[in-house]
């Protein structure tokens, strides 16, 4: 029998069609769904007369427009208002599943899916939003989709796309003190650039990727897109079996069994082959942080911002407006740096691991004056363990406060944006000109190193503290 | 969404000679909360065409008079980041039809040909002479030739084919999209559905 990648193993048994000269026709078999890229696609759907096909197989939340405080009032903006409402209103006209603001359910899409159990192994996972490779850290094939794809599920269940090409990252060793999933991903985003995983989906393998946690898969995962990839996956092992088991959507008892069964089937074959291939070892791999204004402008924090002289051109001139951009000279050095803000959430590191690193470190410390820092749980689930693990006093002892779930200072599409200017250290996803508001200086980094900043007030090397 | 039939465009171009054009830019996420497609043409490149008190940035192309047309030309890896359509919406409602560069992300691409604009990749070299041609005469035409799969320098006759699979070129020929393909699909579709399957599809 032909060696299978995990990818085409999954991919080839969720195709319904192969179109001649065009794409492939994919079954999903989860849609998640947010109020910024689905109110054009129920339009669409409304104005042909067509219901959604499967609201079962469809979950609903509203997370980018959503403040992180007060969310017992009213949304103040009318328009982010608006976006939500209209959301809840589609989901009840279609017999959708809605986790509201304020709801038990309620969180980032990403973070949800998989707390309730609804992100499985080998599974389809789409949703309006490029972070959703994020549930690629399951052995599910997840990726994000336009709106005209989202009416596409809506009407079918099914996408059309091209099948992309097969990487594979390896990354083997121990990681060292002070390294978490976060600096892997954005050490990998380095080396092969935002545009190296283009037209490929990756599978993240080896001995280093092997020991993260559910959590840490989740945020390398989550970050494959801002390599170009499609989307990340990791094949299922222990670790992933034992997350899933029990939660609110997971199979049980019998069901359990024949599906474990399969799940241990999904792994890439001895001698699959992929497209193309990167080995890394996992002792290069230092605390990252980023000094540009793209995930690939990433170095270890101990390192100086690179000179452009090995660049010409277009090359050149983009690389020195992204440096301008963000206040920074070649050759200098990043740590001590100051810095204005520190954000810890997101679908990137919003999970309870994320906030036990960042209490962990600054249990005992305090938070530097010159620092504003929004501490954001991904969901109401996180929110509640944060505080049923007594997180809150120690974050409360250091000087700060935890707010409420939502994306938060990611994207700058609700109330907390980062001012003109300022630079904040980001456990987020992208440092794009004007990405946390216009103007803002992000600087993309670990919940540590996050910890680290915001107790110094510069950039720090956590390791100095571990 | 219905969109114009595409056959052939001739036009000047739009130079934007910068890599890495992120949807943040192309489209800043606070323009996205509209819950129609339309309008989203006045807040493309809102940050680097528009300045803090909302006057128009002098040096940005956009802005400047001289250049013109519906082919808008980008420096390598256009449309990276976000999965957002608004960001396609957004150049197509703007007046432009087809995108050039060397190098696209795989979800703006997608969206593109799912917007009604047609994504044209060309050689690193290519793109180049696009850039110096339009640097000596701004008005200088292009002609993008779905049919035959060229995009041509009318100036000096050179011309690059392009790649499109058959299928999205027939949409876009014709003013297609996918879904009322797979809503024909319904019975083949519910037909899967029915098969053991080793997943469990939505369980």
């Amino acid at each position: 029998m032909e060696a299978k990648t995990l990818f085409d193993k999954i991919w080839d048994s969720h195709v319904v069609k192969e179109v001649e000269g065009g794409p492939s026709v994919l079954y999903i078999d989860l849609h998640l769904i947010h109020e910024v890229t689905s109110p054009v696609a129920f339009l669409g759907l409304d104005k042909r007369g067509l219901k959604v096909l499967r609201p079962e197989k469809t979950v609903a939340t509203p997370d980018h427009n959503v403040p992180t405080i007060d969310q017992h009032l009213s949304i103040k903006d009318e328009m982010s208002r608006n976006q939500v409402e209209m959301l809840k209103k589609n989901c009840a006209n279609h017999g959708i599943v809605y986790h509201g603001l304020g709801s038990e359910g309620h969180g980032v899409v990403h973070i949800i899916g998989p707390e309730m159990g609804l992100t499985k192994p080998g599974m389809t996972i789409v949703c309006g939003d490029s972070h959703t490779s994020t549930h690629g850290a399951f052995g599910a094939i997840a990726f994000g989709i336009g709106t005209s794809e989202v009416e596409m599920v809506f009407a079918s269940q099914c996408v059309m796309q091209p099948k992309p090409k097969k990487m594979r990252i390896s990354v083997n060793g121990e990681l060292n003190k002070g390294v978490t999933a976060k600096d892997v991903a954005l050490y990998v985003i380095a080396q092969i650039s935002t545009s190296g995983g283009t037209g490929h989906f990756v599978e993240f393998a080896g001995t280093a990727i092997e020991s993260l946690s559910m959590e840490g898969r989740m945020t390398l995962c989550n970050m494959s897109i801002e390599c170009g990839a499609r989307g990340g996956m990791i094949a299922p092992d222990q670790t992933t079996f034992e997350y899933v088991k029990g939660r609110q959507f997971a199979p049980k008892g019998a069901d359990w069994d024949t599906a474990l069964a399969y799940w241990k089937t999904l792994k890439s074959d001895d001698g699959a082959v992929f497209d193309t291939e990167y080995f890394y070892d996992a002792a290069n791999i230092e605390p990252m942080i980023t000094f540009g204004t793209n995930p690939g402008m990433g170095i270890g924090i101990s390192q100086y911002v690179p000179n452009s002289n090995k660049l010409t051109g277009s090359d050149k001139l983009t690389y020195e407006k992204s440096l301008k951009y963000m206040g920074y000279d070649q050759g200098e050095k990043m740590i001590g740096k100051k810095i204005d803000y520190v954000f810890v959430g997101s679908c990137t590191n919003g999970r309870i691991e994320d906030f036990r690193a960042f209490a962990g470190f600054v249990k005992g410390k305090k938070k530097a004056d010159n620092v504003t820092a929004w501490i954001v749980p991904g969901s109401r689930a996180v929110e509640k363990q944060i505080i049923a693990e007594g997180l809150v006093e120690i974050l409360n002892a250091a000087g700060f406060e935890l707010r409420q779930p939502g994306c938060s200072a990611c994207l700058a599409m609700n109330d907390d944006k980062i001012p003109e200017g300022k630079y904040s250290v980001s456990t987020s996803n992208r440092n794009f000109e004007g990405r946390q508001g216009p103007g803002a200086r992000t600087l993309l980094a670990s919940p540590l190193t996050a910890a680290a900043a915001a107790v110094s007030g510069r950039i720090t090397d956590p390791r100095e503290f571990l | 969404m219905s969109y114009d039939k595409f056959t052939t465009l001739t036009s000047p171009a739009v130079p934007l000679p910068i890599e890495n054009i992120d949807t943040d830019q192309i489209i800043p996420a606070r323009f996205l909360k509209a819950v129609e497609r339309k309008g989203f043409g006045d807040n493309l490149f809102r940050d680097w065409r528009y300045d803090k008190s909302n006057q128009p940035i002098a040096d940005f192309p956009l802005n400047q008079s001289k250049y013109s047309g519906k082919i808008l030309v980008g420096g390598k890896n256009f449309g990276s980041g976000s999965s957002r359509e608004h960001a396609t919406w957004a150049v197509y409602d703007y007046g432009f039809r087809v995108v050039v560069s060397s190098f696209f992300a795989d979800i703006f691409q997608g969206n593109a040909l799912n917007s009604g604009i047609l994504p044209v990749v060309v050689s690193p070299e290519f793109l180049e002479k696009i850039f110096a041609t339009i640097e000596v005469d701004n008005n200088s035409q292009f002609e993008v030739d779905l049919q035959n799969q060229k995009f041509t320098i009318k100036a000096t006759g050179e011309s690059a084919d392009f790649t499109i699979n058959p299928y999205k070129k027939h949409c876009l020929a014709n003013g297609l999209d996918d879904i009322d393909y797979l809503v024909d699909m319904k019975e083949e579709i519910a037909a899967f559905e029915a098969s053991p399957h080793p997943s469990f599809r939505g369980a």
